[in-house]
């Protein structure tokens, strides 16, 4: 018997496969997913032809929330929507908040916030590059990353008393001034940070499988990242110099000395070299950040309509008593108006654009959340692609689904 | 920085600019829902504003203004140049249940936000071709960032589980202690010129809890019929 024979008997049609194409339901739990997302994929073979990505299943509510208490209230939900960096919404929001009304926060507290924040976007970029590697099958570069992720998160959490949502930011200013070895715990801990992003770029940068699963997998064009709204690392990666910290300076950025970098090709791979990239830079800054920053001065502005008196004083004068009693029940007063105010978040351009009706509740607060609008591109990075590369391409958008679903 | 803009814009459309602002140093101009996709197409194409970078598009509801005659909706459109580095924010009133056309014709970006304005507001967009929800689901009734939409009504896609001797209460029951939420929209839109906190509300009989959900009413009821069973008897010793 031979059975090569029966198949050339056999007429044309019964050998074809069936030409639809299926559909496959990925999410909204898979375990090699960021976050809770599903996508509904089209695939002819294993070739992505058709994908629906839908967001949404973290969705709390966040902007309806806002309009229900007082301006400071805001702060724990803004610790909650990129949860990998949550001291950069934390100042994001302060510095909308400020621009509504009309303050500037003094200059140590500036510099303690740029070196808090970028603190936050190195955790954020390794989270995310480690997390890539990971799904690569490179488990290690991934537990060093985190590592030394910990660390830093001690940092934080010498200074706020939380590892992750840390509720620090407030208007005006910071919750408390840095504690006394603030600056001798960062020295430290740089080098620590150089060392483990060499080594990590060592075990990856020349491995064949990283690079043939990085490599010229989930393009995105130029001209296209930019109509989509696309910013941050996805946006650079595509060749666009556009950081918020060079383009639009906001507190101290000016005074530093950086460089802004940038991919060519907008493949994973770009993704995660300018991550990789921006962690020095990110380096760079919290160095001058530390010998520019004053060593004593105010951390909040001289305001008791703006910022909580301290307790002493609270519970020893009636001013202080009436100040912290006006200022938790009625909370501040913005003036009337709107402002639209941006920072480089971790994932990209985080804006909150803020209504005011000149009462102590915010009347609107809308965040632009990066994530949203490069999730959107993920589309046009998956097509054509396989259904191995959507985990790569995915992890390397780096969707927060506290920050993307709101 | 984007002073340069409006007065271009100005000089482009003249009249329909209708009115204009730099509160905080943000420049914005107010259009006409019809002069929307035009005024953004010049944005896009003029080579003295070079807008290539969708930045973000979203609205605010302003019920009381309906009393005025005024359209209810503000739709605030965020565009900026990579090129020429300035930005400028683009607003436009639109009534309940108008469409203005859609601006996924100029900018990509503008789906997802579109979506998640018909979502969170109920505002349709005329031409687009993919008018579905986006954060929640498509059995949610309402859009829940209008004012008059309750912040504590609850839309459970699957029924509270309803179980005989569970000491728990489903989730969004009853307040206890802080109210909920500082402005009582239904108040202020039935035409109370003073909010008038739910917590108060409550006190003086004129609401009967703090949340909408009716099992939440049920189980306050029901906590209140029952004597406390667990608490220990005085007399034990």
């Amino acid at each position: 018997m031979e059975p090569a024979d029966d198949i050339l008997e056999c007429d044309d049609e019964a050998l074809e496969l069936p030409a639809d194409p299926m559909r496959l339901n990925m999410g909204p739990s898979h375990p090699a997913m960021h976050g809770t997302i599903r996508l509904v994929l089209d695939l002819d073979g294993e070739t992505v032809m058709n994908v629906d990505v839908q967001p949404g299943y973290l969705h709390r509510g966040f902007e309806k929330s806002c309009e229900r208490g007082t301006w400071g209230q805001v702060f724990p939900y803004t610790d909650r929507l990129n949860y990998v960096s949550p001291m950069l919404n934390n100042v994001g929001f302060a510095l909308a908040a400020e621009k509504l009304l009309g303050i500037e926060v003094p200059e140590r507290c500036q510099y303690y916030r740029v070196i808090l924040g970028e603190l936050a976007r190195i955790t954020d970029h390794f989270t995310c590059n480690g997390a890539a590697a990971m799904e690569l099958g490179a488990f290690t570069p991934f537990l060093w990353l985190l590592k030394v992720r910990d660390w830093i998160w001690d940092i934080l959490e010498k200074e706020t008393g939380a590892r992750m949502t840390h509720s620090f930011g407030r208007i005006g200013g910071m919750a408390a001034p840095p504690t006394d070895g603030f600056k001798d715990d960062v020295r430290a801990i740089l080098p620590e940070v150089e060392k483990v992003v060499m080594e990590s770029e060592r075990l990856l940068l020349g491995n064949r499988i990283f690079l043939d699963r990085m490599q010229g997998v989930g393009v995105l064009e130029k001209e296209r990242a930019l109509a989509l709204g696309v910013t941050g690392p996805v946006l650079r990666s595509t060749g666009v110099a556009y950081d918020v910290r060079k383009d639009h300076p906001y507190m101290v950025y000016d005074r530093f000395d950086f460089e802004v970098p940038v991919g060519q090709d907008g493949d994973n791979w770009d993704r995660f070299m300018v991550r990789m990239e921006e962690i020095r830079q990110s380096l760079r800054i919290i160095r001058q950040a530390l010998e520019q920053m004053p060593d004593d001065g105010p951390i909040v502005v001289d305001d008791p309509r703006i910022v909580l008196p301290p307790k002493r004083e609270v519970y020893t004068t009636i001013e202080a008593t009436i100040a912290h009693f006006k200022l938790v029940m009625e909370g501040l007063r913005c003036p009337k108006g709107a402002v639209y105010s941006f920072t480089e978040g971790g994932n990209g351009e985080l804006g909150f654009y803020l209504v005011s009706d000149g009462s102590g509740t915010p009347y609107r607060v809308r965040v632009r959340p990066p994530c949203w609008y490069n999730l959107q591109a993920a589309r046009d990075m998956l097509l054509g692609d396989m259904v191995a590369d959507i985990v790569p391409t995915f992890g390397s958008v780096n969707m927060i689904g506290g920050e993307c679903d709101r | 920085m984007s002073a340069k803009v409006v007065a271009r814009l100005e000089s482009q459309f003249g009249d329909r600019i209708l009115a204009k602002s730099a509160f905080r140093g943000d420049e914005e101009v107010t259009i006409a829902p019809k002069d929307w996709v035009e005024v953004a197409t010049f944005l896009r194409d003029d080579p003295a504003c070079a807008m290539d970078h969708f930045g973000d598009l979203t609205a605010v509801d302003w019920p009381l203004r309906e009393r005025e005659g005024q359209p209810r909706f503000d739709l605030v459109l965020y565009v900026r140049s990579t090129e020429k580095r300035h930005r400028i924010r683009v607003k436009t009133k639109v009534r309940d249940g108008e469409q203005p056309k859609t601006l996924t014709t100029v900018w990509a970006g503008a789906n997802w936000a579109e979506r998640e304005i018909w979502d969170m507001f109920g505002i349709r967009f005329d031409g687009h071709k993919d008018m579905r929800r986006i954060l929640l689901y498509e059995e949610f009734e309402g859009h829940p960032l209008r004012k008059d939409y309750p912040i504590d009504r609850a839309q459970p896609l699957v029924e509270y589980r309803d179980v005989e001797n569970v000491t728990k209460l489903p989730p969004f029951g009853i307040e206890e202690g802080q109210p909920f939420t500082r402005i009582d929209w239904e108040e202020r839109l039935a035409g109370h010129a003073e909010p008038v906190s739910p917590s108060i509300a409550v006190q003086t009989g004129v609401r009967r809890t703090l949340s909408d959900s009716e099992i939440a009413e049920a189980a306050a009821a029901r906590v209140a019929q029952e004597p406390a069973a667990d608490e220990p008897s005085e007399n034990a010793s």
